[in-house]
């Protein structure tokens, strides 16, 4: 079950920095929405609000509220881990646990969860790793450690990690910036295939893989240095990239700015 | 150097410009470094294999000399007309004091060092930090006066009280009189590892890649699932060899030893009765007043304690050779 998310007013804050100011904004279902901006803008740090990974960080905290389903996720009694339970995310360098298999590091979501049937685990692995088309590579090797894969390899098992326990949103913060271009369009393409299943939130620096793969875009920016971070254009992909009704979404994508 | 054009030219001749390129030089700065890393590195070798044969070179006398079974015999008469001596419950007694006090130590010193790396407020855990590193400085001799007289009567009291309540385990068996006891030495040899320990994990587990606890975090596990799943199976390698520093610490000390132990020979799991020794404490204790055979015995032994801490790092080593390929951080 994909499920919708919806921003009001979401701000972030690094101790008393200001990271992002009020970012409203309405993620349907089963879409791929592409975060785009200069550097620092804050995009990174609007999509860790959402499965709140921002406040891991010493001294930061969010305000405002983050619906997903209509259930506010800073609500004070929400348990934290079911909701990032719910919502998988996958880092911008691939980060499987070195010290697991391949395997294991596929379920080890599963683990938290407390499964433990071998049989369950099994099919988990087999439909995860098919899921993130890596599969037919390592189906030999899966006692293996993770860390002996290739870059690309590396982080489609951690898209395998993340869509193991069937999560309901998918969130990449910037998934192809360490790998090659062949890898990119692996996970661009299982990109596409996992929009079937999942929503997709993706922070990506590179226009066209956003352009390629998202069906709406929001596109962020700071005025200057130190300035919180503002959603300035919201829209369908194909608007954005062809007609934005911002001048500042326009400079941006035509290079003319960041 | 002479050109044609004016152009400044390299101060060696380049190829093509029919000059040679620069030769190998043999006394540079780069074979006098290598050289001396190389010579510092046999030099390990070197003092291994220079101790190893001292000491059986001065073992030997004694050991022919002996007329009980080295490895066998419980009691230390090495000063005696024939000598007997044997090093079965010193050694065991070496073995016995330091396991239980890692036993004692390792669970608390992991817990500290995983408060102070993930749990305390950085402005708490940095001063406790340090502090936990200037006690791993304080030398064993203060460790063992302080607990020789302030452990002395709790141990006394705790003694008493393992007896009372699980005194049908056979290590809780003796009825007294309690003092100094196996029981009284491995807790002062616990509290003497426990920096040690505490120290290095600590280090280890602060260089958990913060990618590897975020990636557990995401997949939603707390805090303690986050630092089973991410923080200790990458600290593993570097626990046990902290482990093995502060077993290797328990094997060898001798004065706190020598200060709490019972000094009994006799190969007993009994834990809280007078009794216990070690290898580093008989040596201590017996050194002053030891003629030529007793000297030489005392140096057996010493090699007996040398053999067991080679075999304890061998084995330590083995544990995280074997998972080495597992060890490497992410790309």
């Amino acid at each position: 079950m994909a499920k919708r998310i919806e921003a009001h007013g979401v701000t972030a804050f690094y101790s008393s920095f200001k990271a992002i100011d009020s970012i409203n904004m309405t993620i349907e279902p089963k879409s791929v929405t592409a975060l785009i901006g200069p550097s620092g803008c804050g995009k990174s740090t609007f999509l860790r609000s959402i499965n709140r990974m921002h406040e891991v960080l010493p001294g930061a905290r969010n305000e405002g509220k983050l619906l997903i389903d209509g259930q506010n996720v800073y609500d004070n009694d929400v348990d934290v881990t079911a909701v990032r339970r719910m919502i998988g995310m996958v880092f911008q360098r691939p980060n499987p646990f070195p010290t697991m298999s391949i395997y294991d590091n596929v379920i080890s979501g599963l683990r938290l969860n407390g499964v433990r049937k071998k049989s369950t685990l099994d099919d988990a692995v087999e439909k995860a790793l098919r899921g993130a088309n890596l599969w037919n590579e390592v189906k030999d090797r899966l006692p293996r450690p993770g860390a002996g894969l290739s870059g690309g390899q590396q982080q489609r098992l951690c898209i395998a990690r993340a869509i193991a326990v069937e999560p309901q949103v998918l969130l990449m913060d910037e998934p192809c910036s360490a790998l090659d271009p062949i890898s990119t369009l692996k996970i661009e393409d299982l990109i596409s295939e996992l929009k079937n299943r999942f929503t997709i939130v993706i922070v990506t620096h590179n226009m066209q893989q956003a352009a390629r793969v998202s069906d709406r875009t929001g596109f962020f920016s700071i005025d200057q240095t130190g300035d919180p971070g503002r959603l300035i254009e919201y829209d369908d992909t194909s608007k954005i990239f062809t007609n934005p009704s911002e001048k500042k979404t326009e400079d941006y994508i035509t290079g003319r700015f960041g | 150097m002479a050109t044609t054009t004016g152009v400044p030219s390299p101060p060696a001749a380049g190829p093509g410009e029919g000059g040679s390129l620069p030769r190998k030089r043999p006394l540079g700065a780069e074979m006098l470094f290598r050289g001396t890393t190389t010579a510092a590195g046999t030099m390990v070798l070197v003092i291994i294999v220079a101790i190893a044969v001292f000491l059986i070179w001065q073992a030997v006398p004694a050991l022919t000399d002996n007329d009980a079974n080295f490895l066998t015999e419980e009691n230390w008469y090495a000063n005696d007309n024939p000598p007997r001596f044997g090093i079965a419950a010193t050694a065991f007694g070496t073995v016995l004091t330091a396991v239980i006090a890692l036993l004692l130590a390792v669970p608390v010193a992991l817990g500290i060092a995983l408060c102070l790396s993930h749990y305390a407020p950085k402005r708490v855990a940095t001063p406790l930090g340090f502090i936990i590193d200037l006690l791993a400085a304080v030398p064993s001799v203060v460790f063992g006066l302080w607990g020789r007289d302030y452990f002395f009567e709790p141990v006394q009291g705790l003694s008493r009280f393992l007896h009372e309540n699980l005194g049908w385990l056979p290590i809780f068996g003796s009825e007294g009189p309690y003092g100094k006891s196996v029981l009284l030495g491995s807790i002062v040899l616990a509290i003497m590892i426990l920096p040690i320990v505490t120290s290095l994990s600590r280090e280890v587990f602060m260089q958990t890649p913060a990618q590897n606890e975020e990636a557990a975090l995401a997949l939603g596990a707390t805090k303690w699932e986050m630092i089973r799943t991410a923080v200790l199976p990458f600290g593993r390698p570097g626990i046990i060899a902290s482990v093995m520093l502060g077993l290797g610490r328990a094997l060898g000390e001798t004065i706190a030893l020598a200060l709490t132990l019972g000094g009994v020979y006799k190969v007993s799991f009994d834990l809280i009765g007078p009794g216990g020794t070690s290898i580093a404490a008989n040596i201590a204790t017996r050194f002053g007043e030891a003629n030529e055979v007793g000297r030489s015995a005392l140096i057996a032994s010493g090699l007996v304690l040398f053999a067991i801490t080679l075999v304890v790092n061998m084995i330590a080593r083995a544990i995280v050779y074997r998972r080495r390929e597992f060890v490497g951080g992410s790309a």
